[in-house]
């Protein structure tokens, strides 16, 4: 695949007759990472879903590979993307390997046994395989959910929030994890909050504030004095240290 | 437990059914009636207690298995037949159709299947549009509260006491004096239903990880859905034909074996079915042996031991309700 996994076209959504995301335009290449941040309610799942199809376009267009998205049959939609909701919530206390091997639901029972497993493998819960999901802890859970995003094996990858609630090691684990996709040819999209893992694990970053794209480049651009101020009320900025860029700021007071 | 137990448990029911009864048989009258088709003691044993006990088996299976379908679909432990609204609308269909004198062969059954139909298909209309379960709910919640409140008020206008107690009868739920005839009219629909479950259960089991997740699964939820809704319509539709309303087997069924089968919504299904039938079949046989002046009703035993049953098992379930 030479063109963009996931592109948004002049894409907008309205909620009750407002805009939640106004004018968006981006395009997720294969063996990239792309950082969606900004600050609560600027419009990060909102432009997840309006690029999936699962919110309904007012105005613009969402393509995955190049085909419009509302286009797609659901198994077609399925096999170009995959997604991870920020949503945790798991009905019944399956084991885990039950839950990754949801994401190759398409393949033999033996085939999805076996990738469910190796997914597991990757995000370092092999050990907990048999383990039913609500006797784990959330950040475990999560890494399980993640497991069977990555099981999916789509060429697109899209991950709301993947980072929430887990330790710090573990934060950097998955976005290498996503990384290591990529790397092997994969388009991943996520959001996140965390500036600092952000700027580290992620090849470009796209910064929305109030539904609309301020600021779309390498984290060294798109995180600048200006955006930080304007996106996220921060008046700092990104420091280079031996372990990476890291996010300098206070709260930004007016003069 | 695992559905070869539960079928080994199900034929154990069945025989004690068949064997225990008012009137007790010798060893030498059972030998009569397995050589002899044409002796009183397999007049007992072929045209009374075992109709009677495979009726109360049919029925069983199939309020569990609507039961495990509803649970799966709304990702709800305290789902079943009765929340959508679905068995209080076949009682509305049988009970007016009672109140208004129609004496007709079938034409009560007919009614109740038809009105769990009509629930069924504005259910299923729904749940193609409100992908949120707790909505489905709310609206079963109506459904059934609007069902309860218009064959309250056939009790209300009802001219005669005769219309009224035999409605109410019917309204308790009862597997006596069914006929082979009478279980052949409901398997009918049985089958569809359970064929449309089947079919529903990679969706059931996907539903596990959410709506947003399901709708990017590849599945066809919405058609999946559907078929989830309209198989456990008809399902409880026929058993409310065949029994009238009976309360708690829906609801406990799923609970006694979801832990043999690692909480899969898919794979709860037939060892639900199994337990309901087991369940009904047993009940059936304590209404019959609780030596009372009239004969107690099924509903009102399965409801008498299924609360603290299913209080119990709730107790315990509730480790695993955890969000």
């Amino acid at each position: 695949m030479t063109g963009p996994a996931l592109e948004l076209i002049h894409a907008r959504v309205e909620i009750a007759g407002r805009a939640v995301l106004d004018d968006i335009s981006l395009a997720v290449a294969p063996g990239e990472v792309l950082g969606v941040l900004g600050a609560n309610g600027a419009g990060k799942t909102t432009l997840i879903r309006a690029a999936l199809g699962l919110a309904h376009l007012a105005g613009g267009e969402a393509r995955l590979a190049g085909r419009p998205v509302r286009g797609l049959g659901e198994i077609e939609r399925a096999s170009l993307a995959g997604y991870l909701p920020q949503e945790r919530r798991v009905g019944w206390n399956m084991p885990a390997w039950r839950i990754a091997a949801l994401g190759a639901v398409h393949r033999p029972p033996a085939q999805a046994h076996r990738i469910a497993l190796e997914a597991l493998t990757g995000v370092g819960m092999a050990a907990l395989a048999e383990r039913g999901v609500l006797d784990m802890s959330g950040g475990e859970r999560g890494r399980v959910l993640l497991a069977r995003l990555i099981a999916t094996g789509a060429p697109l990858l899209v991950a709301d929030e993947p980072a929430a609630g887990l330790d710090p090691d573990a934060q950097f684990k998955i976005m290498e994890l996503l990384g290591a996709r990529a790397a092997a040819g994969a388009a991943v999209l996520v959001t996140l909050h965390d500036l600092t893992l952000a700027a580290r694990s992620c090849h470009r970053l796209a910064i929305l504030a109030a539904g609309r794209l301020v600021a779309l480049g390498p984290p060294a651009e798109a995180i600048g004095r200006d955006i930080l101020a304007l996106a996220f009320n921060l008046d700092g900025g990104l420091i280079d240290t031996p372990a990476g860029p890291v996010l300098a700021a206070k709260p930004w007071r007016h003069p | 437990m695992r559905a070869p137990v539960l079928t080994l448990v199900l034929f154990v029911a069945l025989a004690l059914a068949m064997g225990l009864g008012e009137t007790s048989l010798s060893a030498h009258q059972y030998v009569q009636a397995f050589a002899d088709p044409a002796s009183a003691p397999a007049e007992i044993l072929w045209t009374i207690r075992a109709p009677r006990a495979v009726a109360a088996a049919v029925v069983g299976a199939a309020l569990g298995l609507a039961g495990a379908v509803m649970q799966g679909l709304l990702r709800n432990p305290l789902a079943d037949p009765g929340v959508l609204g679905v068995s209080a609308m076949a009682a509305l269909g049988a009970a007016a159709t009672i109140a208004l004198g129609l004496t007709l062969p079938g034409a009560v059954e007919l009614a109740a299947l038809a009105g769990a139909l009509m629930a069924g298909a504005l259910v299923v209309f729904l749940a193609i549009r409100l992908r949120e379960p707790d909505a489905l709910i709310l609206f079963g919640v109506a459904l059934s509260a609007l069902g309860g409140a218009l064959t309250a008020l056939i009790f209300n206008l009802s001219p005669s006491l005769v219309t009224t107690s035999e409605v109410l009868h019917w309204l308790m739920g009862s597997v006596a004096n069914r006929d082979w005839g009478d279980i052949a009219a409901g398997l009918a629909p049985m089958a569809l239903g359970a064929g449309l479950t089947v079919y529903a259960a990679r969706g059931l089991r996907m539903l596990t990880l959410g709506e947003e997740t399901a709708a990017l699964s590849g599945l066809p939820m919405a058609r999946l859905r559907a078929a989830a809704v309209a198989g456990a319509a008809l399902l409880t539709g026929a058993a409310v034909a065949m029994a009238g309303v009976i309360g708690f087997v829906g609801l406990a069924a799923p609970h006694l074996v979801r832990g043999g089968v690692s909480d899969d919504p898919a794979r709860t299904l037939a060892p639900s079915a199994l337990a309901g039938a087991i369940l009904l079949v047993l009940a059936d046989l304590a209404a019959r042996m609780i030596p009372t002046s009239e004969e107690l009703k099924l509903g009102v035993v399965t409801a008498l031991f299924g609360a603290p049953l299913f209080a119990l098992v709730a107790w315990r379930a509730s480790r695993s309700w955890r969000t």
